[in-house]
């Protein structure tokens, strides 16, 4: 007795040391997961948070309708196809007569966007009253000017290796001086779509593309997959070849590669259904393929774990087997369907393959106002400015990035208190 | 460590009474149930089974079995686990056709009306003949709700007042109204063991079934508890019939008035609930109510 009581004492030794060595590992390797996050975040955040500043420009314009080509009773049209970037120019050339060559004053143009024109058409166009006046006016600077607001221009490098050349740098220093440069919160990035040129380029549209894809694929995969897993579970004959079969295939269908999906869907849903392109209902139906197997493998598990106890109790009442399925089996299965789903749509939200191949990559500068309207998505567009050479493009990729992850984890997020507010205990 | 713990045990004398059990245990495991003895069936019954067989696969569980329940009678099923008791019990509301391997084989009769006829309907069966399982199983849903269940699926009330009512009257009848009757809206599953299975046993009759099955239903109760669904039982059965599986003897002589006695898939004996216990023909039925089998 007393020998065995030794042995046991000095296993425990042993078995401790076990135990400790192995919380040891855990921690480390929970650590190093943590680090990598960090180290990912941190440098998105730190290369997109400058995307949420953009640099205005104030110029004061005299807005005299000789220059602009008015006659005295403009009516709507004439005032709408005015040349207003004209005007601009010229104020611009006044306010830097140094500005001399053909190569300077083209450059003088470059200090603002393309679109400033059409924000002072916009002015004009809504108070006509202003014709002959002279308003001042906080123009969108250029993403070269935004970059060096920003200080990622360096002005020490020598004048070939940098995008501002010195004149244009003593402008950007005068307008300074004249505290006629300042940096705002970047509206536009929210507000617009995709544009060529970086500083007037926003994310609106890929994020409207990205919500009308999702919302046909729930609406397609969420059905769908509840009931298919409703009626594995359910209603299909237990260990039946046939059913062994859909299941295997189910199984294998969540494991297909997204890109494969994606040339299924260009074939069948655009090649032969006549979907159109680019549009958000070709991407929500690709994305269902994706997704329904997720959604029926989870929500099968779900199922499953519904105590037979409880069917039981309602069969024995004399209740039906769709009113079992439905009574009794599916509002204590729906918390965990629900974040099945959520987690599903957490992934068709960033898969970017599929939508490739459907054509949702054009470039699409208008806000898509339906699922049939060209459009693309915010991975896409992600890619598609990570793929632009401009400095701006990379910042606004960062901040696209940020804006995608804060998506997900509000999805995830309400996975988490779906799950907490809904589950029950039995 | 075992012979320390009971010093007034005299090892030797032990294992010789152990060693004489096994040998009766043997013997009587040689003895070939040809034919149930005593009176499996009765005058008028509320159901009769007849040549009755199951299996799950392959594997015969239920062997020729031939049994009658008696209206507003109490019959009690005992036996060794593993038996069959609750396989056979099941097989009456047809709760065995939701377990995909199992074959029913057999004729039953319910008011003499063949309930595995082609053409009845299991759902309107299971209305007429209730269960109560080993462990409670209320939904998880308020205790009025639970109640309420199966009288709204089957449109039993015609109104909410109607309703209260039969909810209040089933939990009555089962014992349990007064202790939650100001709980009525909390869930069933707060409920002590006790008190779930009255919750349950409240849960069928408010159904108004005319059988009602119960596969061990107090296996999980205190005495106490026990005691109150076994005098239940008794006061249901001059208006319901009742078929019951318990493993307690005593509950069996409490609370029936016939008593089956399976082994092995076939059914030993029958007889009325006092001859059973006081003399009982078969040697393995006297085997196994003396406590030397099973
Ligand atoms: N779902 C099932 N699938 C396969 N075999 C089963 C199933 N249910 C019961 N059996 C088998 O049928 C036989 C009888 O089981 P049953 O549950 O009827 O016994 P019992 O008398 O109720 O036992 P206990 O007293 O332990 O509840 C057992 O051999 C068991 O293994
Ligand atoms: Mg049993």
């Amino acid at each position: 007795m007393k020998n065995h009581q030794e042995k046991i004492r000095n296993s425990l030794k042993k078995r401790h040391a076990r135990e400790r060595r192995f919380r040891l590992y855990g921690l480390l390797s929970v650590s190093v997961s943590i680090l990598f996050l960090l180290l990912l975040l941190t440098d998105i955040v730190s290369k997109g948070l400058p995307a949420f500043t953009e640099t205005r420009i104030k110029l004061d314009i005299t807005l005299d309708p000789q220059q602009l080509g008015l006659g005295d009773h403009p009516d709507r049209d004439a005032l709408f196809h005015a040349n207003y970037s004209r005007l601009i120019t010229e104020t611009l050339k006044k306010m830097f007569p140094d500005a001399k060559t053909r190569k300077q004053r083209r450059d003088l143009k470059q200090l603002v966007s393309k679109s400033a024109a059409y924000d002072l058409r916009d002015a004009v166009l809504a108070n006509p009253s202003l014709l002959g006046t002279t308003q001042s006016f906080w123009f969108l600077a250029k993403d070269d000017v935004d970059q060096y607001m920003k200080g990622r221009i360096d002005r020490t490098l020598p004048e070939s290796q940098r995008r501002l050349k010195d004149y244009q740098l003593a402008w950007i220093d005068r307008l300074l001086a004249e505290n006629r440069l300042e940096k705002r919160f970047n509206k536009t990035f929210f507000t617009a779509s995709d544009s060529r040129e970086p500083e007037q380029a926003g994310i609106r549209g890929a994020f409207v593309g990205s919500v009308l894809t999702l919302l046909v694929t729930l609406a397609l995969s969420f059905p769908i997959g509840v009931l298919a897993a409703i009626y594995l579970e359910e209603f299909a004959p237990q260990n039946n070849r046939w059913v062994d079969l859909i299941e295997v295939n189910i199984n294998n269908l969540a494991a297909v590669p997204s890109i494969v999906f994606g040339l299924l869907g260009l074939a069948v849903f655009i090649g032969f259904f006549g979907v159109p392109r680019s549009a958000p209902l070709a991407g929500g139906l690709v994305l269902t393929l994706m997704t329904l197997p997720t959604i029926i493998i989870t929500s099968r598990a779900v199922i499953k774990a519904v105590p037979q106890s409880i069917r039981e109790a309602a069969l024995a009442l004399g209740a039906s087997k769709t009113q079992v399925a439905f009574g009794h089996v599916l509002p204590l299965a729906l918390p965990g369907i629900l974040t099945g789903t959520i987690i599903g749509m957490a992934q068709a939200l960033g898969e970017t393959a599929p939508l490739l191949l459907i054509g949702m990559v054009a470039f699409v500068a208008d806000v898509p106002h339906g699922i049939f309207d060209p459009s693309t998505a915010l991975p896409v567009q992600i890619f598609l400015w990570a793929d632009s050479p401009e400095r701006a493009f990379v910042e606004r990729t960062s901040a696209a990035i940020i804006v995608l992850l804060t998506f997900l984890i509000a999805m995830n997020g309400l996975a988490v208190f779906m799950r907490k507010k809904y589950e029950k205990k039995w | 460590m075992t012979t320390e713990a009971l010093p007034n045990t005299d090892p030797s004398a032990e294992s010789a009474a152990l060693q004489q059990a096994r040998e009766n245990n043997r013997a009587a495991l040689d003895v070939t149930v040809d034919k149930t003895v005593g009176q499996p069936f009765v005058e008028n019954p509320k159901i009769s089974t007849r040549h009755v067989h199951v299996f799950y696969g392959d594997k015969p569980a239920i062997k020729d079995i031939s049994l009658d329940i008696g209206r507003n009678q109490v019959l009690a099923m005992i036996g060794p686990s593993g038996c069959g008791k609750s396989t056979f019990l099941r097989c009456l509301n047809r709760m065995n056709d939701t377990i995909p391997t199992c074959r029913v084989e057999g004729d039953f009769r319910l008011d003499g009306e063949d309930i595995y006829a082609p053409g009845q309907d299991p759902v309107l069966l299971r209305s007429r003949v209730g269960m109560v399982f080993q462990k409670p199983n209320p939904f998880p849903k308020s205790i009025y709700d639970n109640v309420a269940y199966g009288v709204r699926l089957h449109g039993l009330a015609k109104n909410r007042a109607e309703l209260d009512e039969i909810v209040e009257k089933s939990l009555r009848r089962a014992g349990l109204f007064d202790e939650v009757k100001d709980d009525l809206h909390k869930p069933g599953t707060g409920l002590s063991g006790g008190q779930q299975q009255r919750l349950c046993i409240a849960r069928t009759i408010a159904i108004d079934p005319e059988v009602i099955l119960m596969d061990e239903p107090t296996s999980a109760l205190d005495p106490i508890a026990t005691a109150l669904i076994e005098e239940l039982m008794i006061e249901l059965s001059e208006n319901y019939t009742i078929a019951i599986v318990t493993h307690s003897m005593q509950q069996a002589a409490r609370v029936s008035n016939r008593t089956a006695y399976f082994h092995m898939g076939k059914l030993v004996e029958v007889n009325d609930t006092d001859r059973i216990f006081t003399t009982p023909q078969h040697p393995l039925t006297e085997n196994y109510i003396t406590g030397r089998f099973g």
